[in-house]
């Protein structure tokens, strides 16, 4: 089973590889503008990133190459590994933004929540695929995966890093859905999460509870809290149809646009290649995840289609709180968009969580 | 392979997800349709508007205002000029430890001590880089100071901007005016100007406002988030204002200013063949320095709360009753009605009764019998009244407006038409019949009738020129940028009185009597080599008062006139000189101030000829 094997040349996912490639491709050239310094020298930011590009293709690779039923019995040990990572963030971590949410290793400095979502979406879809219930699960039932993700998410929260745990609660909504949820304790779970929405109004930062107010009321502070949202909207529609082109725009090079590399890189894309480039990445998207939930519907076992569901929810979920802030329909969360924002932990997740759904696609056709 | 791997890949299970897929791949279609639209929102619908949005970001337009135009005597000294104002600017963002840097720039000047108390003036619209003023105008010293520690301020600069200069201070403050900081109703009257912006406010400054402003430049400056500058993008430049050649004659208005001292009043001075105007003094004055800049709350008040009214133009708005300069005119209308002859007689004893009351001469104990000369050189009342009576209100009237008096003269300037009145005036503002009493009272310059100083003064030239109403002129050239007249305003003729010519060399050569005549009334007025003609006024403003006493209140006092015109028998100027509430009569102070205004203009005019370069031979 580990040797060598011909079938997994012969069946290799192409599409979704190319797929990944080209958003990549995306991200570079977003990143090469965002920090483009001048003709002649690329930028500590493209070359940092390239590299991790790199580390990511390895990541990928390894994801890949081992039988994702044997990662299934990893699962607890991935997600141990994971969690003491976490833990030792805010004993070595780092500052930077006003939070601690970085480990360094020489020049890299890594993101243990990121890591976290492979853990925790390993974890859930083997708890998921090991009991089910033949009525759909209850509350009762979900309750020690929901302990499996509170137990990252409390540290994530406090670091704090609201983007990266909101996404964590999501992939956990969307693998209980996937698996089967009781319609009855959908709707339970719809009202407790609306219930308990004022009560983490109150456990937020302030910085975060004036990302929410002016997301909502934009022209509290044109020069504060909605200076991100605001500025965002007019790069992004600056853009009009064809853009004002590659390295020509105003926003992102004036340094007007705030984390133009980092959250906002979509943005930047969409100023220099418009309404079409912008329309063109989305669609890009689109085709990833459904070839991804087209993986899951072909996957010949429960763990691969729960997995795969688990790779599409983390993608689809940070994209869609992404670009939403970028458009101005969300309010700023601090979350990447897969593939294209700088940042080497969340490239290298999404790349292993890729590499997982290769796996899956891959051997659906070797048992 | 795990055993219950293959329990749970049952197609029942699996059929249950498939159905759960379905639902996810639904909301990921709808939310990449709701990403797609929002996105076509942005982008096309409001893309216009966002482009203008981040081109605003990017660029920002530096004004570069213009250089107002220069006003210049007739003979081209500058009146009105710009200098250099220089302004102490801080910008926060270019200061590394901005109290070190405060506490040095109040050691320089310590008027912008406040600044250490935190009042840096904060305005959250201020673009970063953009400097704060932190001191206007300052000295030479402090300037030097200032420029030589360079390295101990950071982030403190010095401007250059223009201010507005009255060279002659407060010589012809009120026809020059001043100017101010646009307001509301002046930017929706004029176009392209922007709060902040200076504007004529009065006076010549604010009538050829459009043609002193010039143009303002402006750069398009591309700048980052920060606000740092970046580059030009581009640049119109700016185009200084036209300069004005105005018809004064500085060196004669200086002398008329001395001549005028400080009693209230007004002198015009009119060259008597074009109707320029060589010299208008009004007194109190105010320096338009004040205004220029930028007058101070206490100025102001000083200047509006004075009973005085400095800021009013005696000359052009004063409506004075012009009493017995309205004689010659009087003269005129009974030679051309043939009421009297230049040997007509009518006995002056003092007074005449007319309707139950006596209607006194000046001179109370009578002139006895006088003829037309000499009742203009004596300025007797009773032989005046006895015309009047002849003449009645309506051909007084039309004489009087054949001189433009109590009629418009159409300058851009602000100025008022005085009064002239007759019985249709009378109804229409009394809605009263008039009375012959009232003629008597008109005949005389008193009564309803009231004129401008600068009226008298087209009159005076007028008389002086054959009849020839010019309307005043102020201005005699734009001059464009590079020296050349753009335009060259020629006479303007208002009317002509017509009157025969031999009525008026007959009324001139009473009025040369009025100065050079043994008892004459304006004999103050004579110049050794020089004929002059005159004719002085008392104009009564309270009637019966005689206003010698001391204890008359200022107000109720007799107003002072003397208008002339010289030389005698080839007219040159004329000049009008009003002594506001004098309290003694023309001939002893007004006329007095007028010879030394002839005996300025004609040492004045000597000179000039000896340099080939007289005021008679303008420069053009």
């Amino acid at each position: 089973m580990m040797g060598f094997d011909r079938r997994l040349v012969e069946h290799f996912d192409w599409l979704l590889f190319c797929l990944t490639v080209g958003l990549l491709c995306i991200g570079l050239l977003g990143i090469y503008s965002a920090t483009y310094e001048g003709p002649s020298q690329a930028s500590p930011q493209l070359i940092r990133q390239l590299i991790w590009v790199a580390v990511g293709f390895c990541g990928m690779g390894l994801a890949f190459a081992i039988d994702y039923r044997r990662l299934e019995r990893w699962a607890y040990l991935l997600y141990g590994a994971g969690l003491g990572l976490l833990i030792l963030v805010p004993l070595i971590g780092s500052f930077g933004g006003g939070a601690r949410r970085w480990i360094h290793i020489g020049v890299f400095s890594l993101q243990p929540a990121e890591f976290m979502k492979i853990g925790l979406l390993l974890v859930l879809a083997r708890l998921y695929h090991r009991s089910v219930p033949t009525e759909g699960y209850g509350i009762r039932e979900i309750l020690v995966p929901a302990v499996f993700v509170a137990l990252p998410a409390i540290f994530i929260l406090w670091q704090p890093n609201l983007g990266t745990a909101i996404t964590l609660g999501l992939l956990f909504l969307t693998l209980t859905f996937a698996a089967g949820l009781r319609l009855r304790s959908l709707s339970i779970l719809a009202l407790v999460g609306s219930g308990i929405l004022p009560f983490v109004w109150t456990y937020l930062k302030p910085y975060q509870q004036q990302r929410v107010l002016s997301f909502l009321y934009p022209d509290i502070d044109p020069l504060g809290a909605s200076y991100h949202m605001i500025q965002s909207k007019v790069t992004v529609g600056s853009g009009m149809f064809w853009g004002k082109g590659f390295l020509l725009g105003t926003q992102n090079r004036l340094d007007f646009l705030p984390e133009k590399h980092t959250d906002f890189v979509f943005a930047v894309f969409a100023e220099e290649w418009g309404f079409v480039g912008a329309l063109g990445l989305l669609v890009l998207y689109f085709l990833l995840l459904a070839r991804l939930l087209v993986i899951a519907l072909r996957a010949r076992e429960r763990f691969g289609l729960l997995l795969t569901v688990g790779v599409a929810g983390i993608v689809f979920w940070q994209l869609v709180i992404n670009t939403g802030m970028n458009v101005g329909v969300l309010p700023v969360v601090g979350v990447p968009l897969p593939l294209l924002s700088y940042g080497g932990s969340s490239l290298l997740t999404t790349m292993v969580a890729i590499g997982l759904a290769l796996n899956v696609s891959t051997r659906r056709f070797l048992f | 392979m795990d055993e219950r791997s293959e329990v749970f890949a049952s197609q029942e299970t699996l059929a249950a997800c498939y159905r759960r897929i379905g639902v996810i791949s639904l909301i990921v279609l709808f939310v990449f349709c709701a990403l797609g639209f929002r996105l076509w929102q942005l982008q096309i619908v409001e893309g216009a508007h966002f482009r203008t949005l981040s081109e605003n970001n990017r660029l920002r337009l530096n004004r570069l205002p213009s250089i107002r135009g220069l006003m210049l005597d007739r003979t081209g000294r500058v009146v009105v000029e710009n200098r250099p104002s220089f302004d102490v600017v801080l910008v926060p963002e270019d200061t590394k430890d901005r109290l070190t840097t405060l506490r040095t720039l109040v050691s320089y000047l310590p008027e912008t001590a406040g600044l250490l108390e935190g009042k840096v003036p904060r305005n959250p619209r201020r673009p970063a880089y953009e400097g704060i003023s932190v001191a206007r105008d300052v000295s030479w010293d402090t300037l030097v100071a200032i420029e030589a520690h360079q390295l101990d301020l950071p982030g403190v600069t010095v401007e250059v901007s223009s201010k507005r200069s009255y060279a002659a201070g407060n010589f012809a403050s009120h026809l020059l005016g001043y100017v101010g900081e646009v307001n509301n109703t002046e930017m929706a009257q004029y176009k392209g100007y922007r709060p902040g912006d200076l504007v004529g406010k009065v006076g010549l400054e604010k009538v050829w406002e459009e043609d002193l402003r010039g143009y303002n430049g402006g750069q398009q400056i591309e700048v980052d988030a920060t606000g740092r500058k970046l580059r030009i993008l581009d640049e119109v430049k700016t185009q200084p204002g036209y300069n004005l050649r105005l018809t004064l004659d500085l060196e004669l208005q200086e002398q008329v200013e001395r001549a005028l001292g400080e009693a209230e009043g007004a002198v015009v001075v009119l060259a008597v063949e074009t109707g320029e105007v060589l010299a208008l003094a009004n007194r109190p004055a105010f320096n338009p320095n004040l205004f220029a800049r930028g007058i101070k709350s206490n100025e102001w008040r000083a200047l509006v709360e004075n009973p005085l009214h400095p800021l009013t133009n005696r000359a052009l708005r004063g409506q004075y009753p012009p009493g017995s300069i309205f004689k010659p005119i009087m003269a005129l209308a009974a030679l051309e009605e043939k009421i009297v002859t230049p040997e007509t007689q009518f006995r002056c004893q003092g007074g005449l009764p007319f309707g139950g009351r006596t209607f006194h001469c000046w001179k109370r104990s009578g002139h006895g019998l006088v003829d037309l000369k000499q009742a203009l050189v004596q300025s007797c009342d009773v032989y005046f009244y006895q015309i009047g009576q002849r003449l009645g209100i309506q051909k007084i009237a039309q004489s009087a407006r054949r001189f433009w008096l109590g009629q418009d003269l159409g300058l851009a300037l602000d100025a008022s038409p005085g009064v002239i009145p007759d019985i249709a005036w009378k109804r229409r503002h009394f809605n009263a019949p008039w009375y012959t009493g009232e003629t008597l009272s008109v005949v005389i310059g008193q009564s309803y009738v009231v004129t401008t100083p600068l009226q008298m003064a087209v009159a005076t030239a007028a008389i002086a020129n054959g009849g020839v109403v010019y309307r005043p002129l102020f201005v005699k050239q734009v001059i464009g940028v590079d020296g050349e007249p753009i335009q060259t305003f020629a006479p303007e003729i208002i009317t002509r009185a017509n009157f025969s010519e031999e009525h008026l060399r007959i009324v001139r050569d009473a009025m040369r009597e009025v100065v050079h005549g043994e008892r004459g009334t304006g004999k103050k007025a004579f110049l050794p080599h020089i004929g002059v003609a005159g004719k002085t006024g008392t104009s009564q403003v309270v009637s019966g008062i005689r206003g010698k006493d001391a204890d008359v209140p200022r107000r109720h006092r007799d107003h002072a006139w003397f208008i002339a015109f010289a030389p005698a028998q080839a007219p040159e100027i004329a000049v009008a000189c009003l002594l506001e509430h004098a309290g003694r009569g023309g001939g002893a102070v007004a006329a007095p101030v007028v010879r030394q205004i002839l005996e300025a203009y004609f040492h004045i005019s000597e000179q000039r000829n000896l340099e080939n370069d007289g005021i008679r031979q303008t420069p053009s």
